[in-house]
């Protein structure tokens, strides 16, 4: 069904700190690891060839942010499924492979039932979804969902993969509808806000912005004073005299 | 966005079929025998070919059947069953100009309505998505009425009656260029709001997240084709309205019908290519392009 469900039970989803993240794609391999599961799930076209070009479900971009009393910081700045409430890649999806699921609000695709049309990519102001052109079906961030609930895991694995394997612990995972989860906490906390509001498809993730450094924190350093000792010393001292 | 052929050959061919259906149903042209039965044939066989195409964009068009089971939320499911319900409509009414039936006219009405709600349908794919804000605007919608208005009334000799729809829809291609080109910028998301940093400081891609190009760029960022927008907006304007309707105006209906009916296609597929070419997607902000 690709109506929404409405209000969700949970809204499960993740809380990326942009201030601890370094940018490493640990992320992004280990999404990659555990989705293609070595059997080409999350395909690499010419892998090694020339142009190589692959599906994945997180990104990894670097921007620089110039703030008007000091010097430029960089930010990675990790792009995934952000599991909106208002979902407009499952409304438009004819064949009601594209869901989102009532009980924890995890936006995902039923691939027995996608025919492969884009247009779910296309609704997406995030890039979130990438066509499986092998299949022709497409892909996108499933929270991992077969991980958090399988309980043959130990229960410090039952999160997403990304989340697990981030070595700086810059990505939170929980039920961001519960206002008193570690979650909701951390983004009260420091301001986490939503992608592109103005979009209308109301996020679940929530973005820490970078903390600000002082004026004062990083000065641009003044030019080194050199001082030329031996035969330089006595070249500079004789060419300046000229 | 990527002007794949495969929707640009669905919207125009099957926006045209369905434009002329409703001259047909409408008892515009008064048609009996197997001229009839010509005209009727070109009729569906434009609608039916621009349907194909579209599945040859789908990556697995054996499950096209499942694209019927979401008309409640998804514009491509309602198109997909007025498609076939105003050709399933239409068939009696085809039938008996064919062979003399005299079916009461008002049976082929009901199959108009129903061919031009699926140009309605198939232009809301297109207007529904905020995502790309050249087409999340009332200019889409009428483009693709006055389109198949136009096209229709051509193929179907209309003299006057197609000089004028074939004016309307120069007026509409003008206004949908000339507003299109603000939208982006009206839409007002930039590459601050998109990482949300904008609040800190001016933003600029630092490094990409990979060194290829992936799925996302090539399918929502196209930029090879706008070089030459300016000059195809003239070739699509003049093509597919204005000769036209001089054309229209001034030959025998037939003569019109097949002369302007090419020129007014050749306009069609520009304008329809530079619709895909011209349209900016958001996702660009991230990459830094559009
Ligand atoms: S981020 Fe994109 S793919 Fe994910 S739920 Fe929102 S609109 Fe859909
Ligand atoms: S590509 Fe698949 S999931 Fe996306 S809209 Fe089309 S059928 Fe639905």
């Amino acid at each position: 069904m690709t109506c929404l469900p409405g209000k969700t039970a949970k809204s499960l989803g993740l809380v990326i700190d942009l201030d601890t993240c370094v940018g490493c794609q640990a992320c992004v391999t280990a999404c990659k690891g555990w989705n293609d599961r070595g059997a080409e799930l999350l395909p690499d076209e010419n892998p090694y060839g020339p142009e190589p070009s692959g599906v994945f479900l997180n990104r990894v971009h670097s921007y620089e942010v110039t703030p008007p009393d000091g010097p430029a910081w960089i930010v990675n700045f990790p792009r995934s499924c952000l599991h909106c409430e208002d979902a407009p890649c499952v409304t438009v999806c004819p064949t009601g492979a594209s869901l989102k699921r009532a009980e924890d609000g995890i936006v995902l695709v039923n691939e027995d039932a996608c025919i492969g049309c884009g247009l779910c990519a296309w609704a997406c102001p995030y890039g979130a979804r990438e066509m499986d052109e092998a299949r022709g079906v497409m892909k996108k961030c499933t929270l991992c969902v077969d991980r958090i609930y399988d309980e043959s895991l130990p229960p410090e694995d039952r999160q997403p993969a990304c989340v697990r394997t981030c070595p700086t612990g810059a990505r939170h995972f929980g039920d961001l509808a519960d206002p008193d989860s570690a979650v909701s906490r951390l983004v009260a906390e420091r301001e986490g806000y939503a992608l592109m509001p103005g979009m209308g498809t109301k996020p679940v993730n929530r973005y820490l912005p970078p903390r600000r450094k002082g004026p004062g924190a990083a000065p641009v350093l003044a030019p080194l004073e050199g001082k030329a000792t031996g035969l330089a010393g006595w070249l500079d001292r004789m060419l300046g005299k000229l | 966005m990527h002007p794949a052929p495969s929707v640009i050959l669905f919207t125009t061919l099957s926006g045209l079929g369905f434009g002329y259906l409703v001259f047909l149903a409408t008892g515009a042209v008064a048609l009996s025998g197997w001229a009839a039965f010509f005209a009727w044939g070109l009729g569906y066989g434009l609608a039916v070919a621009g349907l194909m195409a579209s599945t040859f964009h789908l990556g697995n068009p054996q499950r096209a059947l499942k694209a019927f089971t979401q008309w409640r939320s998804s514009w491509l499911s309602r198109e997909a069953w007025t498609s076939c319900a105003a050709l399933f409509a239409l068939a009696p009414m085809a039938l008996s100009d064919w062979l003399d039936l005299g079916l009461p006219r008002p049976i082929g009405w009901a199959g108009a309505v129903l061919a031009l709600a699926t140009v309605g349908c198939t232009a809301m794919i297109y207007t529904q998505l905020k995502t790309v804000p050249r087409w999340n605007h009332w200019t889409t919608p009428a483009s693709f009425f006055a389109f198949a208005l136009a096209g229709g009334a051509v193929l179907a000799g209309q003299g006057w009656l197609a000089s004028g729809l074939c004016l309307s829809l120069g007026l509409a291609l003008v206004l949908q260029f000339r507003l299109g080109d603000h939208q982006f910028a009206a839409r007002g998301e930039t590459m601050g709001s998109a990482t949300g940093l904008g609040g800190i400081g001016p933003v600029r891609v630092f490094e990409q997240p990979h060194t290829g190009p992936n799925y996302l760029m090539r399918e929502m960022i196209h930029v090879v084709g706008r070089r030459h927008a300016r000059k195809l907006r003239l070739i699509a304007l003049l093509c597919a309205a204005l000769v036209p309707a001089v054309l229209c105006a001034l030959l025998p209906p037939m003569v019109a019908a097949v002369t302007a009916g090419a020129l007014h296609l050749t306009g069609a597929l520009a304008a329809r290519w530079l619709f895909f070419a011209e349209a900016e997607h958001v996702v660009g902000l991230y990459y830094g392009m559009r």
